[in-house]
């Protein structure tokens, strides 16, 4: 297992490496510079020019990116050329955000996806199991912005039941110790700030919640339906055993190695940035300041938060390959 | 389980905002009660003299005043930090700044002559990173360069002297048009020097591409404004600032102002209708009526703006390489596209109620406009005759214009194209589209000279010519215009420039600013559109805002009454 571990952060250095100099390539290939996204309108060439010579962005690209590389190896990733601040310090504080934001999404698309998916593949062909994959198209294919719009809509403006935008109500005072907000409130003891930042997340997690939640419906779907025709489940219910216990030992057990794939999957891309969302939600995570890091060209956070959040990607992954063994012991990690 | 969870956080959701909705009040005393304002975008820098952009100024104007001002709801010059405008001399380069009596900065000290000359000192001698453009953009716009700079990047500073605690003086080099009226922007804004010298904040440090601005800048700005800094919650987008008392003016009716960032339009609607915040900016034109409706305040900016679509006449080198049409170097296409161009319709369908066809390329607020220049109505029929006699009839031009972007002058530059695009197919132009993403795409494209005509504006910083024709026509590097109008050489023209930029009678020089828009009129290097009424939105019983043309509102006049 420990060997299993050691390997697959190891090949985190090719793929990091790899990951950086494509980084890099396409990022200068970008039309315009930090020089005219910095300026704007107010851009003179001669401005471009000294700003373009200050960044260091006049010299050559292997200069460039050795001088890149030389500060990455010390965990320096440079300073965002919109905020004057350290990338670490920036990815930092928006991290927990997105990470919060993250969690309640893909709890919302479990806590509900699961039972929806194993129910739809029970009663295969009823109104039930069409409902669900009726909705989860829906939910696959409605657009996110559109969706925060009407989720707005009716439970901000006319119901005002749930906030519809920024992370906690600006007019709490709260002290943040860890950045997570809900967490935050609880070690504070500070409860009205814990819950008012959990409703902050509603509406945005569920939102972010509705594509992980139509494939997880689908994939519990599909895979129940591939499980309850298997030879040993009817070998089961041939035996008598009790409804009940085939159910839990039998069929979702077996069942649930591809939805946790998913699950894995999901949680790693909602995790780099829910650019899309944050950004509607003016919600203060890392996908809607990197989406103004494009607009910005500001290449140090784009790349510090690239490469930070590919580590992210594969540790999450790599979780998801434990958990397998644990799912099911048959499946060894080597 | 699931449902009872989440009507249990809706009930108790609505019980926070009930709670959050009670006076904040203690007994029978009223307070002025938070303003929780929504912005586009959050401030880059709280140290004025490195900041440029709107959101930016938008709180600065709150923590800082400078030794002038506009007044409150128009572009005019007003005495601010100085007790009076200053009085000049007769060779124009010496003003005298009589100051205000009894100012204190916010940390205490006095604000005074020797503080005013410790931060013109300040700005003159920055070195470094410093003097880069994007840091310094005012400065070196209204005084040009450095005490180190002198050689190549001359500056029109020369001195400020404290004659005595309450008179400063401040020397010119030159004269300029930019000053004082460019005085008036906050990155001119008078900073406390024990804070600055405490908090280190000329110590712009970090490697050549990695610039990292001090504390001072970041997190101790002290003014002398109505507003102090309370918070600045970066990674969320909320910067609150708190009412400061020993304020030498009128104190601020409200407690405190938080100013939220929130980027999308939509959202900002949203929040405002639900409640969660009390006014936001850059209105849609198209979101009015119903805003009004609902009984939200919307309050129209006088138009300080100029929507034009640049020409590009193909005078740089490479402009035939880069494929730009020849003909335009030809006055009789420059001006059959003008003929051409239904700019009192185009005004009425698709700009805000309030908006103006332009006949020239600056408002008529702005000293130096001229009711003689030579005016383009819409004639077809003139146009293609005018195409006919330049034998340039089907000519193809590159039309750009940008994407994902709403600016004060061209809420929706796609819909304005649609229209301006079918007007001259109408009299015979091909037209080859270009959309671009807003910044940087499409404004490196036109400002290296890619597009034959392309939509772009421009909103005034501070009451003065040459901010706005002079930053469009004046030559620049290499003595050619900007590549945006195919860098022509008129040195007719630029000679007018310079003259009326060194005119130090200020009577003498508004009538050289008429005659140059005149001269510019008839060159035709682009077709001035329209100019358009920027607005702000603020809720039922938020009071005393006044709309500003520079979009430069003062918070302290605010009131709420809910």
């Amino acid at each position: 297992m420990l060997r299993f571990i050691a390997r697959r952060l190891l090949q985190l250095i090719p793929i990091l490496f790899g990951l950086s100099v494509l980084l890099f390539i396409w990022l200068r290939s970008l039309p315009g510079g930090p020089g005219r996204a910095l300026l704007g309108e107010r851009a003179t060439p001669e401005a471009i020019e000294a700003i373009n010579d200050q960044l260091g962005l006049n010299d050559s690209l292997l200069v460039q990116y050795g001088r890149f590389l030389g500060r990455v190896v010390q965990f320096n990733f440079g300073t965002s050329i919109q905020t004057g601040r350290p990338v670490t310090t920036e990815f930092l504080q928006r991290f927990p955000g997105t990470i919060e934001l993250t969690a309640f999404a893909i709890l919302f698309a479990v806590v509900i996806g699961i039972p929806l998916g194993y129910l739809a593949a029970r009663r295969h062909g009823g109104a039930l199991d069409s409902a669900a994959v009726v909705a989860s198209l829906l939910g696959v294919t409605i657009p996110v912005f559109f969706l925060a719009y009407l989720l707005r809509f009716y439970f901000s403006v006319e119901l005002n039941v749930f906030p519809g935008s920024g992370r906690q109500d600006v007019r709490i005072d709260a002290t943040h110790p860890t950045g997570f907000f809900v967490l935050d409130g609880l070690l504070t003891r500070e409860f009205d700030a814990a819950l008012d930042a959990f409703a902050h997340l509603v509406l945005p997690g569920i939102a972010l919640g509705t594509i992980p939640l139509a494939i997880i419906v689908r994939i519990t779907r599909a895979s129940v339906l591939d499980v309850v025709n298997e030879d040993y489940v009817r070998t089961a219910e041939s035996k008598g055993l009790a409804a009940s216990t085939i159910r839990r030992r039998h069929i979702l057990r077996n069942a649930m190695l591809p939805v946790a794939t998913t699950i894995g999957l999901q949680t790693g891309l909602l995790l780099s940035g829910a650019v899309l969302t944050e950004t509607v939600f003016a919600f203060g995570g890392v996908g809607s300041f990197l989406a103004d890091s494009i607009f910005a060209r500001d290449y140090a956070v784009l790349q510090g938060f690239i490469l930070i959040l590919a580590v992210v990607y594969v540790l999450v992954n790599l979780l998801v390959d434990i958990s397998y063994g644990l799912i099911d012991p048959r499946v060894r990690v080597r | 389980m699931i449902a009872s969870t989440v009507v249990a956080v809706m009930a108790a959701s609505a019980c926070a905002s009930s709670d959050r909705e009670e006076p904040t009040g203690e007994g029978d005393q009223p307070t002025g009660g938070t303003l929780v304002f929504g912005a586009a975008g959050d401030p880059k820098v709280l140290d004025p003299t490195f900041a440029s952009d709107g959101e930016t100024f938008r709180v600065l104007r709150q923590l800082y005043e400078g030794l002038l001002a506009s007044e409150e709801g128009s572009t005019e010059l007003v005495p601010s930090l100085a007790s009076d405008l200053p009085e000049i001399s007769e060779d124009g380069l010496t003003y005298t700044f009589p100051l205000r009596e009894g100012v204190k900065f916010h940390d205490g000290t006095d604000f005074n002559a020797e503080a005013v000359c410790f931060n013109f000192d300040r700005w003159y001698n920055f070195t470094g990173i410093a003097q880069n453009p994007g840091v310094t953009p005012y400065w070196q716009d209204v005084f040009g360069g450095f005490a180190d700079t002198a050689e190549e990047f001359p500056s029109s500073f020369e001195s400020c002297t404290a004659e005595d605690e309450l008179t400063a003086v401040i020397q010119l080099t030159k004269v300029t048009s930019r000053f004082p009226a460019g005085l008036a922007l906050p990155s001119f804004s008078i900073s406390s020097p024990a804070a600055l010298e405490e908090f280190d904040a000329d110590n712009l440090t970090g490697e050549a591409d990695a610039p990292t601005y001090p504390a001072y800048a970041l997190e101790h700005p002290t003014g002398t404004g109505p507003f102090m800094l309370d918070n600045w919650d970066r990674a969320n987008g909320e910067i609150t600032i708190a009412r400061y008392d020993e304020y030498w003016g009128e104190t601020a009716g409200l407690d405190e102002i938080i100013f939220r960032t929130i980027p999308d339009g939509n959202t900002r609607k949203q929040e405002l209708e639900s409640g969660s915040i009390d006014g936001y900016d850059l209105v849609a034109p198209g979101d009015i009526p119903d805003l009004e409706s609902q009984g939200f305040n919307v309050l129209t900016r006088d138009a300080f703006n100029i929507l034009y679509l640049g020409i590009n006449q193909g005078q740089f080198e490479g402009a035939a390489a880069a494929g730009i049409n020849p003909a335009l170097a030809d006055i009789r296409v420059r001006q059959a596209i003008a003929h051409a161009i239904d700019r009192e319709s185009l005004v009425t369908s698709q700009l805000p109620e309030g908006a103006t066809v332009a006949t020239q390329f600056m408002p008529d607020t702005v000293d130096g406009w001229s009711d003689a220049v030579t005016e383009y109505a819409y004639d077809p029929d003139l146009s293609r005759q005018l195409l006919e006699e330049a034998g340039a009839a089907g000519t193809t031009l590159k039309f750009y214009y940008p994407t994902d972007v709403s600016r004060p002058y061209m809420p929706d530059p796609g819909a304005i194209f649609e229209v301006m695009s079918q007007n001259l197919k109408d009299v015979g132009f091909v037209i080859e589209p270009t959309a671009l993403p807003w910044n940087p795409d499409y404004l490196e494209a036109t400002a290296n000279g890619l597009a034959d005509i392309h939509l772009l504006g421009w909103t005034g910083d501070y009451n003065d010519a040459y901010n706005f024709i002079g930053t469009f026509f004046d030559a620049k590097a290499g003595g050619i215009a900007k590549l945006d109008f195919g860098g022509y050489v008129n040195q007719e023209l630029f000679d007018a420039f310079a003259a009326a930029d060194s005119e130090p009678d200020p009577a003498a020089r508004v009538s050289l600013y008429e005659d140059l828009n005149v001269q510019i009129m008839d060159f035709l290097p682009a077709v001035p559109i329209s100019h358009s009424p920027p607005a702000l939105v603020v809720a039922e019983g938020v009071e005393g805002l006044v709309p500003s043309p520079l979009t430069s509102e003062d918070f302290s006049t605010v009131t709420l009454n809910k």
